[in-house]
């Protein structure tokens, strides 16, 4: 068995709605990854923080606030600043689709709404990562 | 090796990618840990150890932030279990520490423990030397939350900080064997709870009994019981005073020198037994191994036996000698 896939978990800006976030973790936990999970309201410094520290696969960002396309290409830019743009990022929430496909150009990999389901979720991203 | 030069030079994502070098464990990771062995053996290697929900990541977020007013800068390796079952591991201890967030004087690694039992990692010793090259004067580790003998830590931290809280146990608990005994600072959190005087207080009488061995084994050292609320702060200074007491005791006493010996001692052991079990493996062959696996498993010989065989097959050179000890080892051990 080779080396678990790390995954940064992390809820950028101030809607305090973790429920998803969490499950998704959960989900991935279970499908073999290296959850690190930050908890509530972290800045796009913080998280680009720490998925250098944590030397992450992915980071994945749970917002439900609406304000993705602000906080995401702030998360985007400073990873590519830290030298971190092998990073792959995808965005869970309330997106509305062009938003997404702007998100999408914008360099995050895949954006998955309210319907989506975790197994869904998981295995994709485990894919993506591993190539398995 | 560019990535070492970087790391030790202070490029944070360098020394990111060394961990987990180290942490995978292959021959990256071990020219890695070669190249840095020389400049390691400076920090001071404080373990947090204690049972689930008792405050440990707080405790380290407060204690590293003490730490960091004094100037000294704080490498933090937070452990969290494995899943047997997938392999995954949620590793939520970040989620504490987010006053640390931003300080560049600070450096939070997070690791799953994959399979290794004790409440470390395997890497986890081996993570502590890649911060300690890279400078950090002061490095916490914090174990899973760990039961009654996850005791790993004692052998991998110069100081070992136990974190207890009020209303888990009765005075029974506090004399048992195990955790309690190896801690060199206890530490009752959540003091703002009921009971934390007296579990302060029971915890105080168990340490001064296990006195007599203990004390004899620590140099003298009597383990001190602190109260504190890490959530607000208070009492946290006194535990980062306590930490700096127990590492100039160390000193004093020539038990830093031979904390280190020991420690190198257990890791050389440690290597030679799992190199050694690989070259054994790959000599003697899978086919063979599980033959003999069978044989103890249909009980034909018992375990014990047929390990001692297969060693002798590996030492041996050829086949003569496998069948000849294979024939001996019948004769001796069966009756």
């Amino acid at each position: 068995m080779g080396t678990p896939p790390r995954i940064l978990i992390a809820k950028p800006g101030l809607d305090g709605h973790d429920r998803g976030a969490k499950v998704v973790a959960r989900a991935l936990r279970d499908a073999g990854m290296e959850v690190i999970y930050t908890g509530l309201r972290q800045t796009p410094e913080m998280i680009v923080e720490a998925a250098l520290q944590e030397d992450v696969d992915a980071v994945g960002l749970s917002i439900l606030s609406g304000a993705h396309m602000t906080l995401v290409p702030r998360v985007l830019d400073g990873l590519r600043e830290a030298g971190l743009s092998r990073v792959k990022v995808y965005v869970g929430g309330i997106v509305p689709e062009e938003d997404a496909q702007a998100l999408r150009d914008a360099g995050v990999v895949e954006v998955f709404g309210p319907g989506a389901s975790t197994r869904v979720i998981a295995s994709t991203i485990q894919q993506q990562l591993t190539g398995a | 090796m560019g990535l070492v030069q970087d790391a030790l030079a202070g490029d944070r994502r360098a020394l990111a990618r060394v961990i987990s070098l180290v942490e995978n464990g292959g021959p990256e990771g071990r020219a890695a840990l070669a190249a840095l062995h020389p400049h390691t053996g400076r920090a001071h290697v404080v373990g947090v150890t204690g049972g689930p929900g008792t405050g440990k990541s707080t405790l380290v977020n407060a204690l590293a932030g003490v730490v960091r007013q004094r100037g000294i800068t704080v490498g933090v390796l937070a452990v969290d279990p494995s899943s047997p079952f997938s392999g995954g591991a949620l590793l939520g201890d970040r989620v504490r520490m987010r006053d640390l967030a931003g300080d560049a004087g600070v450096f939070i690694r997070s690791m799953a423990t994959r399979g290794s039992l004790g409440g470390l990692a395997q890497a986890t010793s081996d993570a502590v030397k890649v911060l300690d090259a890279a400078g950090f004067g002061l490095i916490l580790v914090e174990t899973v939350g760990a039961g009654q003998s996850e005791l790993a830590i004692a052998g991998a931290a110069h100081t070992v900080v136990v974190v207890e809280a009020p209303g888990l146990g009765d005075e029974v608990q506090a004399l048992k064997a195990g955790l309690l005994e190896i801690a060199d600072i206890l530490v009752v959190n959540k003091a703002d709870l009921p009971g934390a005087a007296q579990a302060a207080r029971a915890l105080g009488m168990a340490a001064d009994r296990g006195g007599a061995a203990g004390e004899a084994g620590k140099g003298g050292w009597r383990t001190p019981v602190l109260l504190t609320a890490a959530l607000d702060g208070a009492g946290v200074p006194e535990v980062a005073d306590a930490v700096v007491a127990h590492g100039e005791h160390l000193r004093a006493r020539g038990m830093w020198a031979a904390h280190e010996r020991e420690r190198a001692r257990a890791e050389f052991v440690d290597h030679l037994q799992r190199e050694s079990f690989a070259r054994l493996m790959a000599k003697v062959g899978q086919e063979r191994v599980e033959g003999w696996v069978t044989r103890s498993a249909t009980r034909e010989v018992d375990a014990h036996t047929a390990a001692r065989t297969v060693l002798s097959l590996g030492l041996a050179c050829g086949e003569a000698d496998v069948e000849r000890e294979h024939s001996s080892s019948e004769g001796s051990d069966y009756f």
